[in-house]
């Protein structure tokens, strides 16, 4: 019997043997890939919560709010064309990152205060 | 290693390999443009389509009661939970084509037959009842597999998994609730809430798959962090959950075996037939080739819209840039 794990969510689904068309071209012309960022009420930044396909600006944010906020999740929503988006390398230890490791003083808790001292 | 050795690909591949397993190791999350070893990706691919497959056919039983729905009340619910699945289907197919997959792709295999979905939606929904029992018993066995899947190791996977357990917990509930309303009417109502959930109970089990016996890739699954719980251990829970929600409905379980085991702390329930979802899982069963011919349908004769969208959008007839703002279109609907 070949592989069927509960785990594959709404049911089990077979995983043997299941072509995944990874790599493969889509069969038409593809609408531009969106990211998706939703403030959830004011005073908080807007936050990524996923992407979609959409035509233009307009349907991308139109489709945005019915796919990420159906139950009030935002007052906001940015969309962006994520092939407008640059990105740092996903390696954790980028070496853009190294300036900021040994940099140990920028903490407050670097710094040895005496016990007696109030409100620091 | 000095100036003079440059790495092999070998050195490399190891190095990656080495990074990917210490992440796992740390039960932290792989995110999309990590690497991961070829086997990874494609166990996550089929799994993750194949549970979006699942969600968007898992729209055709219930809206098939839509128009039928006994008052207004009933409608918009059902209305809300139906348009719940296209956008669980959509968080899960926006999931997968971070593994480098598209969208479109997805949708050519599963209607041509070659990718999956739950064998649970290739049983017909014979009466209003069966709305009732496919949120409390389905959408129920449901939120036992998607809870561990939460913590999944893949990131994308896990976040769309936990704004799915959030909605999915109001499915389970309209349904138990429409089910007591039916249990407190006539005989004739009641009498449909026993008959559908007769109907629902197997293959309710069967959603969790074979047993762990005949899963022998199980072990891997786990190891990768994809897997958190074996399909006889969500099963049993499925079980130990549902037994008191039934008395509590006043209905019974159609399983002459089900019976408290003092001594396990569990209880005892007998076998689904294993064939049944076999042939479920081949094409054979109940409303497969319906299922499938309804999506096919949808897709080519949506072709025309999608394509209408796209010549609107390369003439530029777009709203201009700065009216949209980020909150014109918000404040029209009040939101």
């Amino acid at each position: 019997m070949s592989e069927l794990p509960a785990e594959g969510g709404h049911g089990a689904v077979p995983l043997a043997d299941v072509p995944t068309g990874v790599g493969v071209p889509a069969p038409e012309k593809e609408w531009p890939l969106y990211e998706v960022f939703v403030r959830g009420k004011r005073g908080l930044n807007h936050v990524h919560v996923g992407s979609l396909h959409a035509a233009d600006d307009r349907m991308a944010l139109l489709h945005a709010r019915d796919v990420y906020t159906r139950r009030n999740e935002g007052v906001s929503i940015w969309v962006v064309r994520a092939d407008a988006i640059t990105a740092s390398s996903p390696d954790e230890k980028d070496p853009m990152f190294a300036p900021s490791g040994d940099k140990v003083y920028r903490h407050p808790t670097f710094y040895d205060i005496p016990d007696d001292v109030p409100h620091m | 290693m000095t100036l003079t050795e440059t790495p092999t690909d070998d050195d490399l591949a190891a190095g990656l390999e080495a990074g990917f397993e210490a992440t796992i190791a740390r039960n932290d999350r792989i995110e999309p443009r990590d690497w991961m070893p070829d086997g990874y990706r494609r166990t996550l691919v089929r799994q993750i389509a194949q549970h979006a497959h699942s969600e968007i056919i898992g729209m055709q039983p219930e809206g098939n009661w839509i128009t039928r729905a006994p008052s207004l009340r009933r409608k918009a619910i059902l209305l809300a939970k139906v348009q719940d699945e296209a956008g669980h289907g959509l968080y899960l197919y926006s999931a997968a084509e971070t593994l480098g997959v598209s969208r479109l792709e997805l949708t050519e295999l599963l209607i041509a037959g070659k990718q999956k979905y739950s064998s649970i939606f290739n049983y017909p929904t014979l009466s209003y009842a069966d709305v009732g029992t496919i949120g409390w018993l389905v959408d129920g066995a449901a939120i036992c597999n998607q809870v561990p899947l939460c913590r999944t190791s893949y990131g994308p996977y896990g976040r769309a998994m936990i704004r799915v357990c959030k909605e999915e917990s109001f499915h389970q509930r309209q349904g138990y609730e429409l089910l007591t309303t039916m249990m407190r009417g006539t005989d004739e109502q009641r009498a449909m809430v026993q008959e559908s959930v007769d109907r629902f109970w197997w293959p309710a089990l069967m959603m969790f798959g074979p047993p762990d016996a005949d899963s022998p890739n199980t072990a891997q699954s786990m190891a990768w962090g994809i897997k958190r719980n074996t399909n006889d251990e969500l099963r049993q829970k499925f079980v130990d959950m549902s037994v008191p929600q039934a008395e509590a409905l006043g209905v019974t379980l159609p399983d002459p075996e089900l019976r408290w085991n003092e001594e396990r702390g569990h209880h005892d329930f007998g076998q689904p037939d294993w064939e049944e979802f076999m042939q479920g899982v081949k094409g054979n069963g109940p409303c497969n080739a319906q299922r499938m011919a309804h999506r096919r349908r949808a897709h080519e004769d949506g072709a025309w819209v999608r394509e209408a969208a796209t010549a609107y959008a390369a003439k530029g007839l777009d709203t201009p840039r700065s009216s949209l703002g980020g909150n014109s279109t918000t404040e029209r609907t009040g939101r």
